[in-house]
């Protein structure tokens, strides 16, 4: 079994409201995988499907192979975009009970508790009150008792709003290391840079259906536009741009370059090839830059959105 | 996984340690005590005072009957005219004057009497007043029809009817006021408890909401599994404090009476009048002796088997509820709409108890709403002293059971719909349509 999680055909509706329609997702074991959508498009009523928080009207969800059942609770890690912890409750009080609520014994949640106030140097906070706390503290023990009780597949929604970039990356640090000692992630975001950076697969739901998902690496081929951007340097800029004009489809290229050079992206057709291209200018001047575009998961993003 | 022992173990302990509660379980006692101890002083300062009322008795019929008594001096004034005898009166700073003309028979006498005063004078004065002119006039008038007095206090008969139920049960009417008490004082706790510790579970569920851990904590544990854990919880600390007054308040008030010498187990009975009417000049020495028969007489079993089971079940009914509203908000001012509905059927039930359970406690009113779920453990709790059949109990229990378990089921549905929801104040329609999702 490959995949941790099958999630096949689900529907949800509220009312009137149609929050899924029959969504379909595939999360590989040991990997990252970004849920993407606007707001509004049924992105957290999916986790939360998965969670046991909301039942689907229609479809099943697979953990393990499993359908999902109350002693999967255990092996879900869950960090909620609308998060927070009792204001008035001591910290390390606090964490031990939604620790134990996972299924850990007192003393397990307590020494895994103290590991990691040490690893993130937060061991002093144990008998301060939430209230007490920064937003970006608070966040730093809301992490932790998502991944405390070493759950199989972690779901973080936003995790790293709220924190300071600094914190930031030692978040992501730890979810890379999650990663690599066997957990599986669900990553669901609207920082398309952290996507980038992260996800080896995605899925992106819009209007309660899924338009759109795979390897990250597959989508990106996908919207491969064959354009390149390129920088020349030449006597003549204007008549060289014409030249180019009339042979490819050119549009203006900005990217930063030490001369005064002809920027340009040239996008080819499916049968050009890109050492054709390269050849070509080659002969018209003094060749300083020349990049394949890879569409970004921002432009992806937006453009399947905006066409759905 | 069982996590309702852990959930309500949180519960517990949040609300014991919290410092307003253990502020309030502290300080509660103490309140009541100092204002009861305030109140009786007061009273007892009332009472000290002595009054001065003078008497200007033309008739020279009736002046032998004002003789001095502890809160009131008579001046019996001679041989003066009435507007002489106002003036001195006002002069003596007397509380007022009391004249008495003087004509040929008894009755216009009596239609001539008149109190001056600077104020208006207290009832119980004037009440006093008038009793005493009318036994005095009419033994006079009885010795005018030439009837002997002492004859017709001889032939006066007191009856007492004993009381009997047909199992062979004896009561007496101190018994029934006793057993009012029992039933008001089961039913008015259920009340206080249900409204003190509802609200206090509906704003730990809207603390959760706001906080916003709900959704952190329900990904561990169902909805319902957390609702019932804190409506226990809660309920235990509750206890805690009850328990608490009860030694506390208990101890304060003996400590209290000691040291100021002032009974303020008297004072605090409200009862008191009714006690007193019950024994009927008997005195309390009286009524305390036949209470220990009072207490044998009590369905005592019934009674506490009874109170257990209908103040679960009442207090989970609507302690179900008050978690249902809790999470059908985000804040405690939009909690008023919602809150009417649960409130109006208790404020009912205490009422119906009290009226109609001293009228009849086996009237129809009575019995019928001894049976209606949201006002049974109530007015059942009010009527049991008095002995309820046991298919009555059995019956109002299981309606009570039943209803209970459909609104733990509702609630629910509101619950677990409505502690993610957040943003504008829902209506009822939408609550409705909460249910089916």
């Amino acid at each position: 079994m490959n995949n941790l999680l099958e999630v096949k055909e689900v529907s949800k509706n509220f009312g009137d409201f149609k929050a899924l329609n029959e969504v379909s997702i595939t999360v590989p074991k040991g990997s990252i995988f970004g849920l993407l959508g606007p707001n509004g498009a049924g992105k957290t009523t999916l986790i939360r499907i998965i969670n046991q928080i909301t039942i689907p009207d229609q479809g099943k969800v697979l953990l393990d192979g499993e359908l999902l059942n109350p002693y999967h609770i255990k092996d879900i890690g869950y960090l909620p975009e609308e998060r927070g912890l009792y204001k008035s409750m001591k910290v390390g009080e606090q964490a031990l009970y939604l620790a134990q609520l996972k299924g850990l014994s007192k003393t397990e949640a307590k020494t895994r508790l103290k590991y990691w106030f040490e690893r993130l140097e937060i061991g002093d906070w144990w008998n301060k009150k939430i209230q007490e706390l920064s937003k970006g503290m608070a966040q730093k023990i809301q992490f932790v008792v998502t991944v405390l009780h070493q759950p199989k597949l972690l779901i973080f929604d936003e995790p790293f709003s709220g924190f300071d970039p600094i914190n930031a990356n030692l978040i992501k640090d730890e979810i890379l290391r999650l990663r690599e000692e066997g957990a599986t992630v669900i990553f669901s975001t609207h920082r398309m840079e952290s996507v980038e950076e992260l996800c080896d697969d995605i899925a992106l739901i819009h209007k309660s259906n899924k338009i759109l998902d795979g390897k990250l690496i597959d989508v990106k081929r996908q919207y491969k536009i064959n354009t390149y951007e390129v920088g020349i340097r030449t006597d003549n800029k204007e008549a060289l741009e014409q030249e180019l004009a009339n042979k490819f489809d050119t549009s203006e290229a900005n990217f930063k370059t030490l001369e005064d050079e002809l920027k340009l992206n040239i996008k080819l057709s499916e049968t050009d090839k890109p050492n054709d291209l390269l050849s070509y200018l080659g002969t018209k001047g003094e060749l300083s830059h020349f990049v394949e575009l890879i569409p970004s998961v921002n432009d992806i993003f937006i453009q399947t959105v905006k066409n759905n | 996984m069982n996590h309702l022992p852990l959930i309500i173990k949180r519960e517990y302990l949040t609300k014991v340690k919290n410092k307003s509660f253990i502020v309030m379980t502290i300080l509660s006692p103490i309140i009541m005590i100092v204002l009861i101890a305030v109140v009786a002083y007061l009273s007892q300062l009332n009472n000290d005072k002595v009054r001065t009322i003078s008497i200007l008795d033309e008739s020279g019929l009736v002046q032998d009957v004002f003789k001095k008594s502890d809160k009131t001096t008579y001046h019996i004034l001679e041989n003066m005219s009435l507007e002489e005898a106002k003036l001195l009166s006002k002069e003596t700073a007397s509380y007022g004057l009391l004249h008495i003309g003087k004509f040929d028979t008894v009755e216009t006498v009596s239609d001539h009497a008149r109190f001056y005063s600077e104020e208006s004078p207290s009832l119980t004065l004037i009440s006093d007043l008038e009793n005493k002119l009318g036994k005095t006039l009419t033994n006079i008038k009885l010795h005018q029809q030439g009837i002997d007095i002492n004859l017709i206090h001889a032939s006066k008969i007191s009856v007492e009817i004993a009381q009997e139920s047909f199992k062979g049960e004896k009561t007496s009417k101190i018994d029934s006021f006793a057993k009012l008490g029992f039933g008001i004082a089961a039913g008015y706790l259920l009340f206080m408890f249900i409204i003190i510790y509802g609200n206090m579970i509906m704003r730990s569920v809207i603390e959760e909401k706001t906080s916003r851990i709900i959704e952190i904590i329900i990904s561990s544990v169902k909805p319902v599994q957390l609702m019932l854990g804190k409506i226990i919880g809660t309920s235990l600390a509750g206890i805690t404090q009850f328990v608490i007054w009860m030694i506390f308040g208990g101890l304060l008030m003996t400590i209290v009476s000691l040291v100021i010498g002032i009974d303020l187990f008297d004072a605090a009975a409200p009862q008191q009048e009714l006690l007193q009417m019950a024994s009927q000049g008997s005195g309390f020495n009286f009524y305390f002796e036949s209470f220990k028969t009072t207490m044998h007489n009590l369905p005592l079993m019934n009674l506490i088997i009874a109170f257990i089971l209908f103040f679960i079940g009442g207090y989970l009914l609507f302690s179900s509820l008050y978690a249902a509203i809790g999470a059908a908000v985000d804040n405690e001012t939009d909690t008023q709409q919602f809150l009417l509905p649960i409130i109006l059927p208790l404020i009912l039930a205490v009422y119906i108890g009290i009226f109609t359970v001293i009228e009849d406690p086996h009237g129809t009113v009575s019995t019928v709403f001894s049976f209606i779920p949201f006002t049974s453990p109530v007015v059942m709790l009010m009527r049991i002293p008095f002995g309820v059949p046991i298919w009555q109990q059995l019956v109002s229990l299981l309606l009570l059971i039943g209803s209970f378990m459909f609104t733990v089921w509702f609630a629910a549905k509101i619950y677990r719909v409505g502690i993610l929801m957040y943003g504008k104040k829902p209506s009822y329609k939408e609550l409705i349509k909460w249910i089916k999702y």
